[in-house]
């Protein structure tokens, strides 16, 4: 192995040393390998698989732009990009300010009962995107009760998407900006204070500069989720066509394949765009916060505090009357005729041939994906993290973990059918199994979880490899010693957050169940379809409570861990 | 390059680098390093930030392998031996103790995985506490420890196999002032009863003058000076260790003739290399407490008048400096001495003053002087 040749010392220039493998480079480079492996089997491969076939037409034949010419030639094709732009673009406007000032509640004032209205903001999460447009239906449907409010207007359509994307996409920009806005240095405040400035110049010259990158990146998340939500467009769209459902029609609707693949490529463009633009703006991200920040703790200021509570109440208070307009409407025998409760809703047998089983299916997918997922990821962001050498492996590794944050669950999906369908692939078995749905599940959610997992790692100190070397410990028996043990709590939040996420998606799945494996958020899709609005809204909120107990129980344990295994982060 | 071989004590080197270069991508971070380190030795790396001394400790480590050159360790080429297979102790900046697992498990890490009975480990693991001071910390997790107690643990682990060698990456440098020179000597005791050659880094030079044996002075990834800490001190090798290691005046003078330069006006003999030849422009180096202002008789050598331009008092001593040559009637100063209480009390030292001083050429320091850019 050694390159190191005996040659002549004091002539010519030595000869460059290669470092030796010891058994741990050996295993973590057979490991990167086979991460590669997957990435490249669950992404790669099936991204090019749609790629292209959108230049063929139905005979398999390549027809180069043919597709593509179609579709831009085909006004009633090509309008829905205008819509689609059109509604993500309002609904990031109305959720970038509501979501900042929310969050300047919860980081920045004396508000009571922060945790509260933390809470309530984040319920949203826990639902699958169907939900606030299937309440909105009840509200302001063709037999909604608030329904005169809309002076004749209609719900279905533009308004009601975004009204519903409002409050899908608000926890995601309101994370990314609570944490934004948490970090703040005391020192900037009190020196722009001894300045003289105004409350108002303060906000403008020191509030909101701190906080830009947050909020590009929740504007840019706010976007990428409703130009690619399928579930909101679905149910509450009407006539009116985005690509999201587009796709939809295309595919189950007409079967024409080729033009699924075409709107996939074009749905891809703007979210990998605003992927891209993210990251670059994130690049020129400097910290702001030195070690020596003093944290700002905010002041009593009553007017201020009371007002902002107001504003959170309404808007705390509107979101979790959303949830409860779809409970309530899951527990009415026959709206609007006989308003008496039952729950009779909950019988799904009754309005669709899977009835529970659709649920367990989708437990099942759920627990599978927050097992392998957490598994696969936080394994993988050690290996690209903790190994030495092979730079080239891990570039390719990186790349290949980042990519699925960019692609849309419907194009995933897509993707999926076009590669493990077709005739010449052996992993085809896989096909209409449970496999490919947690298999999907994981690719889809990848990205988020793995930097999770490489930032918990990163906060490692990175001497503790060197340390074992030293012991002469293999760096396995110090990920299971160590690593692991001082990760849990992120590995937890890995693990919940592909829960909740396999257990609400719609998007990602809706190509690949088939009858055996139909899951819980599909059959809303269905039932919603075939006319059992109250059935579907039934479903949505089984699916929320099971995230919200998931949740919970996630809570608890963490508080649990942190009183008995983690006693050591204690002083 | 030469290997440094200024201290040679009986023997063969146990630890020996050849032509060691490192390269960053077109970053030469160390180049053509050559060094003998002895049994038992202590020696410090010393140098600014970006010298390339951690560099090369990672090198001797394995953890960030050389671009070329070779390392034998007790007379074995380990220069491509990945670290798992060296043998070397090694205590970082930051502990690097692991957080969720008890002092005694911290400590007995190694010695878990080689498989030794219970009861020896334990044994072993006691003996250390005791070696670093910490006999009873072993149930505590390392959080509950200070900065200085963490350190100690870092060290006890990195002592437990017994290694050949043990590599301090600038240990004390996380610590307060206090608990700085406080393990500073339990370090050096700890060296001087288990005999285990060691190396440390460290960019603090009162940590290396008190502590090493040798140091190894560096500067953009060469090595500038390999000395004991009086002849680092003493008889610096070039300008940039005059400067680095303590304070030194720079003075620029022309070589007069053999022996001899000349600053301004002022003929001073000093010890002169031989290569210097008459109209060299050269750098004149003197730190200042060995300027001379007592017993100045008419033989002294190197004495000339100067006027006391500012006082600063330091507590035992005084640092002055003096206007010399063309600045008498008044100008800034362009040599500062450092004169004891006793000194300034008994010669009535003060500003204004003009008196003779003397610089004993056995302390003068001549490098050449670079030709300056245009």
């Amino acid at each position: 192995m050694s390159a190191v040749t005996t040659g002549s010392l004091h002539e010519a220039a030595p000869a460059t040393i290669r470092r030796q493998l010891d058994r741990d480079d050996v295993l973590m480079r057979v490991g990167i390998a086979l991460l590669i492996c997957w990435l490249f089997f669950t992404i790669a491969l099936p991204l090019w698989a749609l790629l292209s076939k959108s230049f063929q037409n139905q005979d398999g034949q390549f027809v180069g732009l043919a597709n593509f010419i179609t579709y831009f030639s085909t006004p009633a094709l090509f309008q829905s990009v205008w819509n689609s732009l059109y509604v993500a673009i309002l609904s990031t406007v109305i959720v970038l300010p509501l979501a900042f000032a929310y969050a300047y509640a919860l980081t920045r004032t004396c508000m009571k009962w922060k945790g509260l209205f933390q809470a309530l903001a984040l319920i949203p999460i826990l639902a699958p995107s169907l939900l606030p447009a299937i309440s909105l239906i009840y509200l302001f449907g063709n037999q909604g009760f608030l329904k005169e409010l809309l002076l004749g207007g209609s719900i279905y359509g533009a308004g009601g998407i975004v009204i519903a994307q409002v409050f899908y996409c608000l926890p995601h920009a309101l994370m990314i900006l609570v944490a934004a806005l948490s970090m703040a240095d005391a020192r900037l405040y009190e020196a722009a204070d001894a300045l003289g400035a105004s409350k108002v110049r303060i906000f403008f010259t020191v509030t909101l500069p701190g906080a830009k990158y947050g909020v590009i990146s929740a504007g840019f998340v706010v976007f990428t989720l409703v130009i690619t939500d399928f579930g909101i467009a679905k149910v509450i769209g009407g006539r009116f066509n985005v690509l999201a459902t587009d796709i939809y029609k295309q595919v189950i609707g007409q079967q024409n394949f080729e033009m699924g693949a075409v709107v996939g490529i074009i749905l891809l463009l703007p979210a990998i765009l605003a992927f891209a633009a993210d990251r670059i703006i994130q690049r020129r991200q400097v910290a702001l916060l030195s070690a020596r920040a003093v944290p700002l703790e905010p002041k009593p200021e009553p007017r201020r505090d009371w007002a902002m509570f107001a504003f959170c109440a309404v808007v705390g208070g509107l979101i979790f009357g959303i949830l409860l307009v779809s409970f309530w409407a899951s527990l009415i025998t026959r709206w609007p005729y006989n308003l008496t409760l039952t729950l009779k809703n909950y019988f799904f047998g009754d309005f669709d041939t899977n009835g529970w089983e659709a649920y367990w299916n989708s437990v099942i997918l759920a627990l599978w994906t927050a097992v392998i997922g957490t598994g696969i990821v936080f394994v993988g962001a050690w290996l690209l993290e903790k190994s030495r050498g092979f730079a080239w492996g891990r570039g390719i590794a990186q790349l290949l973990a980042m990519l699925p944050m960019a692609v849309p669950g419907l194009v995933l999906g897509l993707a999926y059918i076009f590669f493990f369908n077709a005739k010449w692939n052996p992993l085809g078995f896989l096909y209409a199994t449970m496999a490919i749905l947690v298999i999907n599940s994981v690719t889809h959610f990848y990205t988020v979880s793995h930097l999770t997992a490489t930032t918990a790692l990163k906060q490692l100190d990175p001497e503790f490899e060197a340390v074992s070397a030293s012991l002469r410990v293999s760096l396995l028996r110090t990920m299971v010693r160590v690593t692991v043990p001082v990760c849990l709590p992120a590995v937890l939040d890995i693990s919940i957050y592909l829960f909740v996420n396999a257990m609400t998606t719609v998007s990602a799945v809706i190509f690949l169940y088939s009858t055996d494996t139909k899951l819980a958020s599909v059959t809303i899709v269905n039932m919603d379809e075939s006319g059992f609005t109250a059935a579907a809204a039934a479903m949505a909120m089984t699916i929320v409570f099971t995230s919200a107990g998931v949740k919970i129980a996630h809570v608890l344990l963490t508080r649990r861990l942190e009183r008995t295994t983690q006693a050591w982060r204690r002083r | 390059m030469s290997i440094a071989t200024n201290h040679n004590p009986d023997g063969a080197p146990y630890l020996r680098i050849e032509r060691l270069t490192k390269q960053f991508g077109s970053f030469t971070a160390l180049k053509d390093i050559g060094l003998e380190i002895y049994p038992g030795e202590f020696v410090c790396f010393l140098g600014p930030s970006g010298c390339g001394k951690t560099t090369l400790l990672r090198a001797i480590a394995g953890l960030d392998i050389q671009t070329s050159g070779r390392i034998f360790q007790g007379g074995k080429d380990i220069s491509a031996l990945p670290s798992s297979h060296r043998d070397f102790g090694i205590v970082f900046q930051s502990y690097a103790l692991f957080p969720n697992l008890s002092v005694s498990a911290n400590v007995g890490y190694g010695l878990v995985s080689r498989g030794l009975p219970k009861v020896e480990i334990e044994t072993r693991v006691n003996e250390l506490l005791h070696l670093v001071g910490l006999p009873d910390a072993g149930r505590k997790y390392p959080a509950q420890l200070s900065g200085g107690q963490q350190q100690r643990i870092a060290l006890a682990r990195a002592l437990a196999l017994s290694p050949g060698l043990l590599l301090l990456d600038e240990p004390l440098s996380a610590l307060d002032a206090r608990v700085r020179s406080h393990l500073r000597v339990e370090i050096r005791r700890l060296h001087q009863r288990l005999g285990v050659t060691t190396i440390m880094v460290t960019h603090d030079q009162e940590e290396a003058l008190t502590m090493a044996d040798r140091i190894v002075v560096m500067n953009h990834g060469v090595i500038e000076q390999v000395g004991t800490p009086t002849e680092v001190y003493r008889k610096p090798a070039s300008a940039f260790v005059a400067d680095f290691v303590g304070t030194t005046n720079f003075l620029n003078a022309v070589v007069a003739g053999p022996g001899h330069v000349r600053l301004g006006d002022i003929n001073l003999a000093c010890e002169l290399d031989v290569h210097f030849g008459p109209g060299n422009d050269v750098t004149l180096a003197i730190r200042p407490e060995d300027v001379v202002v007592r017993n100045i008789g008419p033989a002294t050598p190197n004495t000339f008048d100067a006027r006391i331009a500012e006082i600063e008092f330091l507590g035992s001593f005084c640092r002055v400096g003096l206007a010399i040559n063309g600045e008498l009637a008044g100008g800034p100063p362009a040599l500062v001495a450092d004169f004891s209480i006793n000194a300034v009390r008994d010669l009535a030292i003060a500003e204004g003053k003009v008196m003779p001083v003397a610089l004993p050429p056995d302390r003068l320091r001549v490098f050449a002087r670079p030709p300056q850019a245009p």
